[in-house]
């Protein structure tokens, strides 16, 4: 099937056919079961939108188990929570945050038919994101260096809250529960934000084919908002495990 | 009928869905919502028959009050995969997966889901989650009950629990994105003319399931991850010992899984919506709060777990809470009985068997819903929990409402899914036969769990053997009730009677195409100027087709 | 009420029976005449209204704001009438009972431990008297059960690592089942056994002529000893190195977050195996935890035997109330800690 590109900024879309030169179709993206791009659009961002809704509901349930947890054992997660590298974690929030603006960028720039800005911003989105993700692998190793790798997940390196300095009224093994529930989150989160990586490769490849601009720009920013929710649980994942207590321990 | 000749509708056509293609490849890499939706219906048959097995197996061991067919161990397997099978691998898929999948694009006038190639991976996880189930029970089963309370199943059971919880976790996920496929047609593509106010209930109460579904399943996917890595890593979030809490757990199941049977029931009762109406040839009497009562259960589902807890150390006043929440949550069933029974009024019925099962529902689902009232009232629970009458309960619900509705809809949009009748008189007889043996069945058991017969028992005091032996002789009835439909709807796909487009004369945009219908559902795209149930009188009746050409304004 | 000639109910044998069976007798009436109304509305109207001409066409009738309100309403306030009837039984009979005999359960796989104050002990059987009100305190050592006596009209769950109550008074004397009525295993349906109900005078032989067993406070006191919790909290609970136990039972306790707690069952119950969670105001975290060193049975033992302490300043020796005088030796004081308070 032959491919046609042209270099045209504005007229992306019109100027792009894969082997579909025989349809009277309107838009070439236009996927057979829908009546018109508007209606795709529609129901693409709003299925985006209903499939954000689940992952809400999904990490609902690990933040109901840490509202639980950290009501009864305060000061042991406290005391865990000072113990994390503060410094990491904040770095991690700054480069998301960032990230986040650069994948706003991207959709605005596809959406002006900006194409340089478009590849630009979306290389950089994924740069910081595998930033975050190498940054939280540094984090793991130091835990797994200091022995808190809860349980049994490494045999013979059994959790052990030594070096954690306890805030008075703080049981150790309530210090690894919420490393539990610190691995949990994070981990869980750390896996959406790989799934996000991808994302933002696929939509990065086809942008540099020119699929994307100002006449078609949907999955850009479907995928936007994806990104924006990754991030935002992040936020909400920040304080809850960085950030307790921290005046409590000087 | 002079009515009919006025639509633009193809005779029957030689083309259909689903003989447009041939070979294994393209059914299995469909993205035709009908071709999935038989995909879904023989591997929901299939988990049934899986089930049905189970469930033959307990009551032919409970005949006795010893253990004289199955050892304990067995027996508490059995039971437990029996819930699994049909909760997980039946009843949360049966309606919406295969008639809902069918007919949702239908009934609204699109050619198809919002997202074909996610519906196709639906039913692909939804096999992937029964595989993993299967080898479970295969490679030893899994003996804590389907409601897999901790610290049974996470420390001292020595059964497969991850891969049964793994298969029910993946499966999960295939509820999910049918949730979210169906909720973005809905939303999006609507023909011209079709306002939500002129969708048929068959829609409303789908989408009402819909919700319930995208909202209720992660929490029972986080639930089960958080019950494997108990059982594989002892993180001790359920365990008292490490400081955790073996209720939690119930509380995290029990938030999915009271809402998960409003999925069961919702549909179901969508169908009767329909069959009800159809059968009587009238509109349903109250369209407008049947519609909303859909919505206020699957909202209101949400918040009466804790009734599951009354004798759990729940507290008072948690249980006085959630004992008021359960009897509101009843009132908008009630409604909808009542609207149904009204709508027979002055109608002009007939028996075909589809209206049988409807009429089935209607009885059976009055029964199982004023029993539960018996449950929501605190003092009585206290006696009732955990005995006979819960079991008999819920399979009023779920086998006399569910089941019933899905059998009738299965026979009522037969022919427009196959091309071909089934045979009305046999039918007829097996809704009966389906009737009586349900009845026979799951009514003694309601006397049993009132005198105190706990569930989950194969060894039993003697004085409960005449009631049980009751039940088990009404499941062998209700056995060969359902056997019957299975043979005759195949034997029907080969030899039935061919079917008209419209086999029932009805104004349901279904049934404005052919039977079986074209791959894209409608030749024309259909512009919507009459309201749901609408049989006005055939003269008046107009379809204007608008030819699928992007160049043409919309209308 | 008494409701022992009615079939298809258990028979009848608890203050509780007769009002949950009057409750019940009135939901069944509205089923059965909702149900009855339903499958004969529906009964007649399909036949009344049956299809006579295959084409015709009845006039369409949209619905009525009146009769839905009608049958929204008095459906609702039917409703209500049972969740106020329900939860007003239930309230009753979850406050705790004054003037209520104690007697300890222990469930687990699969059996049932029981165990009176008085001293005796029995497996799977639970001997009571007719008109005395029964509390039971239970626990479980390893999953979650349910005890139930069907003829009392009572469950409750045992949870692990927490004490649940429920009590009774029984109104009739004979032999009723118990069963567990939570999936645990195996042996879940093999998990059943009798309470047997006598008159207070049958009741008080079957006492004596079981009596060379200790109470669960002198096995406690054993233990306390044995366990060392002698030499922080003294002999008779006076105190030292750890907080003073005579009285405590009940009392309020100030903790070092500045929280007041209520020292009931409980309480005592996790601070011995998770000492360091309710710290008592002015005292460090030296209390080892018993977790694992003390089984279920052994804590309620305990417990029974600090519950017997009386607060400090009293004369009197800390013995367990023996009725039909066991010979339950008093252990000697210890030797008082070096160092109070």
């Amino acid at each position: 099937m032959p491919v046609r590109r042209k270099e045209s900024r504005n007229k992306l879309a019109e100027s792009y056919t894969i082997g579909h030169e025989n349809e009277e179709h309107g838009h070439p993206a236009l996927q057979h079961h829908f009546e018109n791009m508007e209606q795709q659009r529609e129901a693409s961002t709003l299925g985006m939108w209903v499939f954000l809704v689940t992952e809400i509901m999904f990490f609902g349930g690990m933040f109901l188990a840490y509202t639980l947890y950290r009501s009864k054992y305060p000061e042991a997660f406290a005391s865990a929570s000072n113990h994390l590298d503060l410094k990491l974690g904040a770095i991690n929030t700054v480069v998301l945050i960032l990230s986040s603006f650069t994948m706003a960028m991207a959709v605005y720039s596809t959406q002006i038919g900006k194409r340089r800005n478009q590849i630009i911003s979306l290389v950089l989105t994924l740069l910081l994101g595998i930033t975050f993700l190498g940054i939280k692998a540094v984090e793991y190793h130091q835990k797994y260096v200091d022995h808190l790798i809860p349980g049994r997940l490494i045999p013979l390196r059994p959790f052990d809250a030594s070096g954690v300095h306890l805030l008075p009224g703080a049981a150790k093994q309530n210090v690894e529960m919420f490393y539990w529930i610190y691995f949990a989150m994070t981990g869980m989160h750390a896996v959406h934000m790989i799934i996000g990586i991808g994302l933002i490769s696929v939509i990065l490849f086809l942008s540099w084919r020119g699929r994307y601009g100002p006449e078609y720009h949907n999955p850009v920013e479907v995928s936007g908002l994806y990104w924006h929710f990754v991030d935002i649980v992040w936020i909400f994942l920040f304080p809850l495990l960085y950030l307790l207590g921290r005046h409590l321990e000087h | 009928m002079k009515a009919m000749e006025t639509f633009v509708t193809p005779t029957p056509s030689r083309v259909n869905y689903l003989n447009a293609t041939y070979g294994l490849k393209s059914w299995l890499l469909t993205k035709d919502h009908k071709r999935i939706a038989l995909l879904y219906l023989g591997s929901i048959s299939f988990f049934f028959l899986i089930g049905g097995l189970y469930a033959m197996a307990i009551r032919i061991e409970l005949l006795t009050p010893q253990a004289d067919l199955l050892q304990s161990t067995t027996y508490n397997k059995v039971f437990t995969q029996h819930g699994i099978i049909m909760v997980f691998f039946f009843l949360i898929p049966s309606i919406p997966a295969t008639l809902g999948n069918f007919l949702v694009p239908m009934m609204i006038g699109a050619k198809d889901l919002a997202f074909p190639r996610i519906n196709l991976l639906s039913w692909y996880i939804y096999m992937l989650g029964g595989i993993v189930t299967i080898y479970a029970l295969l490679a030893g089963g899994i003996d804590t009950g389907w409601t897999f309370y901790t610290p049974f199943s996470t420390s001292f059971s020595n059964s497969y629990v991850v891969a049964a919880g793994l298969g029910i976790f993946i499966s999960g996920f295939s509820s999910i994105l049918t949730g979210l496929n169906f909720i973005v047609t809905i939303h999006t593509m609507r023909a011209p003319g079709m306002t939500w106010f002129r969708m048929p209930l068959f829609i409303w109460s789908h989408y009402a399931t819909s919700l319930v579904m995208i909202l209720g399943t992660p929490v029972i996917a986080i639930t089960i991850l958080l019950l494997a890595f108990e059982r594989l890593a002892h993180i001790g979030i359920f365990d008292p010992a490490a400081g955790g809490d073996p209720v939690l757990f119930q509380h995290l199941f029990w938030f999915y899984s009271h809402p998960a049977v409003y999925i069961m029931v919702l549909p179901g009762m969508g169908v009767v919506s329909e069959l009800i109406a159809n059968f009587s040839r009238k509109n349903i009497f109250g369209y407008s709060f049947v519609a909303f009562s859909s919505l206020a259960i699957a909202v209101f589902g949400f918040l009466v777990w804790g009734h599951h807890l009354f004798v759990a150390s729940q507290s008072v006043y948690a249980g006085m809470i959630f004992s008021f929440l359960s009897f509101a949550v009843a009132i908008p069933s009630a409604i909808k009985v009542f609207n149904w029974t009204a709508t027979l009024y002055k109608g002009s019925i007939s028996y075909d068997t589809p209206m049988l099962y409807a009429l089935g529902f209607i009885g059976l689902f009055t029964v199982g819903g004023m029993t539960g009232l018996f449950l929501a009232a605190l003092a009585v629970d206290v006696h009732v929990s955990d005995t006979y009458f819960i079991v008999a309960h819920f399979h009023y619900i779920m086998v006399g409402g569910t089941l019933l509705a899905y059998l009738g809809g299965l026979h009522y949009w037969w022919p427009k899914i196959s091309g071909r009748m089934y045979p009305e008189g046999w039918g007829r007889f097996s809704a009966l036969v389906v009737f009586v043996g349900f009845n026979l069945t799951f009514l003694p058991q309601f006397v049993l769990g009132y005198m105190g017969m706990p569930r989950r028992y194969h060894v039993y005091p003697p004085e409960f053997q005449v009631l049980h032996v009751l039940s088990s002789a009404g499941a062998s009835i209700l056995g060969i009730g359902l056997l019957i439909p299975l043979l005759y709807l195949i034997w029907s796909m080969r030899y039935g009677k061919i079917a008209a487009s419209n086999p029932w004369n009805l104004p349901g945009l279904e049934w404005q195409t052919s039977s079986p219908p074209p791959t894209e559902n409608f030749e024309l795209t259909p512009v919507v100027t009459w309201e749901a149930y609408e049989f006005a009188p055939a003269e008046e009746i107009q379809v204007v087709g608008k030819f699928r050409d992007t160049s043409v304004e919309e209308v | 009420m008494q409701t022992s000639w009615i079939p298809f109910v258990p028979p009848s044998a608890s203050t509780l029976s007769g009002k949950v069976d009057a409750l019940y007798f009135y939901l069944s009436g509205v089923t059965a005449f909702f149900v009855l109304l339903i499958f004969g509305v529906l009964i007649f109207f399909v036949i009344k209204y049956r299809r006579r001409s295959p084409y015709e066409i009845p006039r369409p009738i949209a619905g009525s704001h009146k009769l839905e309100m009608l049958w929204s309403v008095i459906p609702f306030l039917i409703a209500m009438s049972m969740f106020a009837w329900g939860a007003q039984l239930y309230f009753q009979n979850r406050r705790p009972p004054t003037n209520a005999v104690e007697v300890y359960v222990v469930g687990k796989q699969w059996m049932w431990k029981i165990q009176h104050t008085t001293g005796q002990r029995e497996i799977n059987e639970l001997h009571v008297p007719v008109g005395r009100r029964v509390k039971l305190i239970m626990t479980t050592e390893d999953v979650i059960h349910d005890f139930f006596i069907p003829a009392f009209r009572i469950k409750a769950d045992v949870v692990p690592g927490r004490y649940t109550t429920q009590w009774f008074e029984a109104t009739k004397p004979g032999t009723y089942h118990l069963f567990c009525a939570e999936y645990c295993g195996m042996n879940h349906s093999g998990m059943i056994g009798s309470v047997v109900v006598m008159e207070p005078t049958e009741f008080d032989n079957w006492l004596s002529g079981n009596t060379n067993q200790q109470s669960p406070a002198v096995a406690g006191q054993q233990l306390y000893q044995t366990l060392g919790c002698v030499s922080c909290h003294g002999a008779t609970g006076e105190g030292g190195r750890g907080p003073a136990l005579g009285g405590v039972f009940g009392s309020q306790v100030f903790l070092n977050n500045g929280q007041t707690v209520k020292a009931d069952e409980a309480y005592i119950r996790e601070s011995i195996v998770n000492p360091q969670a309710k710290l008592v105001n002015g005292f460090g975290p030296i209390m080892p935890t018993f977790q694992g060193q003390i089984s279920e049975e052994q804590l309620v033992q305990v417990l029974a035997f600090i519950k017997s302490l009386p607060a400090q300043g009293s004369q009197t020796r800390p013995t367990a109330p023996s009725p039909a005088g066991s010979a339950s030796a008093a252990p000697s004081p210890a030797v008082q800690p070096a160092g109070s308070k």
